[in-house]
C-alpha cells in the first residue's frame, strides 16, 4: 500500500524558563493510504503534541525536530506560508472541542467556504454550494439551514460534524483527529465513528485517531501505536496489541478499561501516576509502575525494537505476562 | 445486601422545571424531570445513565436538595426532605454527600488539603475540637490513599486522580450513608479512572455506603452498579438490575444506547451490528407528544405519538416505559454481539 506520511526521528521540545521539556522523542511511523492508525496514551504521553508539530501548530516555545515526509515534502520546519499551501488541502486536523475551533462570529457557511476559495480557487457562490453539499454528506439534517447558522446555535455533535466537513472539503489525503468523540454522547460518537469508516473505506483518506479510549480504537483502527512518557512503547496491528499485548503498559491499559460485556468485581489498574515529562525516571520511563521491571529496566532505557510480524516494542521483559500480575 | 433491603430513599412523582428566557417578555419552561418514581435500597449502587441534557445531574441535585423540586417527595427513611426546614436539612446533610466531576474545580484553591477535607465538620459537627478533626482527617486520608504529609499542601499541587481522592475524602468525613457520584471519573486518565473505581468499591464495602452513580459512560456504570436507571428527556424509560439491562434490555432506547457503547475488543467490535440512533435528543423545551423517544425510535407506531407510555412494572421490579415492549424482540446475540 502507498505510504502517504512517513515520520522519521521526530522530536518535540518545549523551552521553559530555565529548562527544556522533551514532549516527544525519537518518533517513527508511517501511514498508508486508507489506513486508520490509532495513537493511544494518557495525558502527557506526547500523543497530541507530536501531531500538532506535524501541522506546524506547536505553541511558541515549542520546537520540532526530525522529518515528517508527505511524499518528498518535509512538513517539519517548513515556513508557515509554505505550510499553508498544504494544511487543509493535503493534511487536516480536527480537535476534541469543536466550539473552541470554530469562529463564533462567523456563519458556518462562511467558515466552510473559506478553504475552497483559498485552496481551490472557487468563487464564493460555488464554494457555498460545495459547503452545503459536504454538510449533507457528513449527516447534517437541513444542511441549508445549518449553513446559515452560527456555531452556538448547533449541538455538540453537529459542531463536530461541521469540523469534519471543513476538514474534508478539500479532500485531504490525511486527516488527524485528536480525541474527536471524547466530548460527545455515545450515540453521537457511534455516528461519528461510522462516518470515519466511510471516509477511509470510500474516499481512501488516511486517518490518525488520537485517543485514550481503547473501545473507540477497537472499532475503527487498523494499527495502533501506544505512547508513554513521550515515546512510542509498542506498535502493531490492533488485533495483535489487544489479544497479545507485549508491553506491560499496553496490558495495563487493557486491564484498566471496563468492558461492557463482562463485568468483573475489580478492575486491575496500573498503579501510580503517569510520569511528569520534566522528571522522567531513569531507565525505562514506565519502570516505577511496572510489575515486571527488573534491574536492567532501572538502569537502561529499552529501545523500540522489531519483534517480528511488523510488531515493535520497547521493553526488556520477555517472560509471560499473566492477568492479575500487573497490580 | 440484606435479605429484606430497606429503602433508604423513596422518590415520588418528582418534577423539576427551569424557567428560561425566550427573548424579550417571553418565558419558556424547560421540564428537566417529570414523573420520577423510584427507590434506593440501603447498600446498593444505583447507576443513572442517559445522554447529555437528560436530567441525570439535575436528579442527583434534587435528591440532595441542592435544587428544590417543583413537585413530589424525596423521602429519606420516610422523612420528606423537600419539606424539611433549612436547619433540619443542614443536619441531614451529614448523611448525604456528593462527589463532582471536575476534581480540581470543586476544591478551593486557597485552602490546604486538610482544611478542605475538614471543612464539612465545621458546620456539621461543630462540637469537635481541632485535634479530633485532625485525627479524623488523617484517618480518612489514609482510607482514600492519600499520604499524611499531603495534609498541608494545596490542590494545584495534585494531579486529577489525587484531587478526586481529596473530593472523596471530603465527602466521607461526615460519615455519610449515601453519596451521589456525579461523573466522578470522566475527567480522569484510563489507568487513574480504574484506580478511583476500585477505591469507590472498597470504600463502599468498608463504610457500608449507598451510592448513586451518575455517568454517561455505560461501561463504567455497568462495572459499578447493582441496578441501573435509564433517563431520556427527563423521564425514566427503564429501571432494572445491571445484568437485566445489559443482557436483556427492554426499552428501544436502552438497546440503542448499549449498541453504541464501544467495546474494547476488535473482533467483537467488527462483528457488531450497531443499531445506531438517528438524529439527536429533541429540545426539552418542546418535547415530542406521546412517547418522547418516538422521534428516534425505529419501533415507533403512529399511536406512540398520542399517549405517553406509563412506567410499567414488568417482572421482579423491572420497570419500563414503552407502549411496545411486549412486541419488541430482543435479538438472539443480544446487543453486545457476544
Amino acid at each position: 500500500m502507498k505510504t502517504v506520511l512517513s515520520v522519521e526521528d521526530m522530536s518535540v521540545t518545549f523551552a521553559l524558563h530555565q529548562s527544556e521539556v522533551h514532549a516527544v522523542r525519537e518518533m517513527n511511523f508511517s501511514l498508508s493510504e486508507g489506513e486508520t492508525l490509532a495513537v493511544v496514551g494518557e495525558s502527557g504521553s506526547g500523543k497530541s503534541q507530536a501531531f500538532l508539530a506535524i501541522m506546524g501548530l506547536l505553541a511558541k516555545n515549542g520546537q520540532a525536530g526530525g522529518r515528517a515526509m508527505m511524499g518528498d515534502i518535509n512538513l517539519i520546519g517548513m515556513a508557515p506560508r509554505q505550510l499553508d499551501t498544504h494544511r487543509g488541502k493535503d493534511i487536516a486536523m480536527i480537535f476534541q472541542d469543536p466550539m473552541t475551533s470554530l469562529n463564533p462570529t462567523l456563519k458556518v457557511k462562511t467558515q466552510l467556504s473559506e478553504v475552497l476559495v483559498k485552496h481551490r480557487g472557487f468563487d464564493q457562490r460555488k464554494a457555498t454550494m460545495a459547503a452545503v453539499e459536504m454538510l449533507e454528506r457528513v449527516g447534517i439534517p437541513e444542511p441549508v439551514k445549518r449553513a446559515n447558522a452560527y456555531p452556538h446555535e448547533l449541538s455538540g455533535g453537529m459542531r463536530q460534524r461541521v469540523m469534519i466537513a471543513m476538514a474534508l472539503l478539500c479532500q485531504p489525503k490525511i486527516l488527524i483527529a485528536d480525541e474527536p468523540t471524547t466530548a460527545l454522547d455515545v450515540t453521537v460518537q457511534a455516528q461519528m465513528l461510522d462516518l470515519f469508516k466511510t471516509l477511509t473505506d470510500d474516499f481512501g483518506t488516511s486517518l490518525v485517531l488520537i485517543t485514550h479510549d481503547l473501545g473507540v480504537v477497537a472499532g475503527v483502527a487498523d494499527r495502533m501505536m501506544v505512547m508513554y512518557g513521550g515515546r512510542a512503547v509498542e506498535k502493531g496491528t490492533v488485533d495483535d496489541l489487544f489479544y497479545d499485548p507485549r508491553h506491560p503498559y499496553t496490558l495495563g491499559l487493557l486491564h484498566s478499561t471496563p468492558h461492557i460485556a463482562h463485568r468483573t468485581a475489580r478492575l486491575d489498574p496500573i498503579q501510580g501516576l503517569p510520569p511528569s515529562l520534566e522528571h522522567l525516571p531513569k531507565g525505562c520511563s514506565f519502570n516505577p509502575r511496572c510489575a515486571f521491571a527488573f534491574d536492567r529496566c532501572l538502569a537502561e532505557r529499552p529501545p523500540l525494537a522489531d519483534t517480528g510480524n511488523g510488531r515493535e516494542k520497547a521493553c526488556f521483559y520477555e517472560g509471560p505476562m499473566a492477568y492479575g500480575k500487573v497490580a | 445486601m440484606d435479605q429484606t433491603p430497606i429503602n433508604l430513599l423513596e422518590i415520588k412523582d418528582l418534577k423539576k422545571t427551569f424557567s428560561i428566557s425566550g427573548g424579550l417578555f417571553r418565558q419558556l419552561t424547560l421540564t428537566a424531570l417529570e414523573n420520577i418514581n423510584f427507590n434506593i435500597r440501603q447498600g446498593e449502587t444505583l447507576g443513572i445513565v442517559g445522554e447529555s441534557g437528560c436530567g441525570k445531574s439535575t436528579l442527583g441535585r434534587c435528591i440532595l436538595q441542592l435544587l428544590t423540586p417543583d413537585e413530589g417527595q424525596v423521602l429519606w427513611l420516610g422523612q420528606d426532605l423537600t419539606r424539611l426546614p433549612a436547619e433540619e436539612m443542614r443536619k441531614r446533610r451529614a448523611d448525604l454527600q456528593i462527589i463532582f466531576q471536575d476534581p480540581l474545580a470543586s476544591l478551593n484553591p486557597r485552602m490546604t488539603v486538610g482544611e478542605i477535607i475538614a471543612d464539612p465538620l465545621r458546620t456539621l459537627r461543630p462540637e469537635m475540637n481541632k485535634e479530633e478533626r485532625r485525627a479524623r482527617v488523617l484517618k480518612i486520608m489514609e482510607a482514600v490513599g492519600l499520604l499524611p504529609e499531603m495534609i498541608n499542601r494545596y490542590p494545584h499541587e495534585f494531579s486529577g486522580g489525587q484531587a478526586q481522592r481529596i473530593g472523596i475524602a471530603r465527602a466521607l468525613i461526615t460519615e455519610p450513608k449515601l453519596i451521589v457520584c456525579d461523573e466522578p471519573v470522566s475527567a480522569l486518565d484510563v489507568s487513574i479512572q480504574a484506580q478511583i473505581l476500585n477505591l469507590l468499591a472498597e470504600l463502599k464495602d468498608e463504610f457500608g455506603l449507598t451510592l448513586i452513580f451518575i455517568s454517561h459512560n455505560l461501561s463504567v456504570v455497568r462495572h459499578v452498579s447493582d441496578r441501573i436507571l435509564v433517563l431520556y428527556l427527563g423521564r425514566i424509560v427503564e429501571l432494572a438490575t445491571g445484568d437485566e439491562i445489559y443482557d436483556d434490555p427492554r426499552h428501544p432506547y436502552t438497546r440503542a444506547l448499549l449498541t453504541a457503547v464501544p467495546i474494547p475488543d476488535p473482533k467483537l467490535a467488527r462483528q457488531r451490528n450497531i443499531d445506531a440512533l438517528k438524529g439527536e435528543i429533541p429540545s426539552p423545551i418542546n418535547p415530542p407528544s406521546g412517547c418522547t423517544f418516538r422521534t428516534r425510535c425505529r419501533f415507533a407506531k403512529p399511536f406512540c405519538a398520542e399517549t405517553r407510555p406509563p412506567l410499567e412494572m414488568i417482572e421482579d421490579g423491572r420497570l419500563v416505559a414503552c407502549h411496545r415492549w411486549r412486541e419488541i424482540e430482543v435479538p438472539e446475540e443480544a446487543v453486545l454481539g457476544a
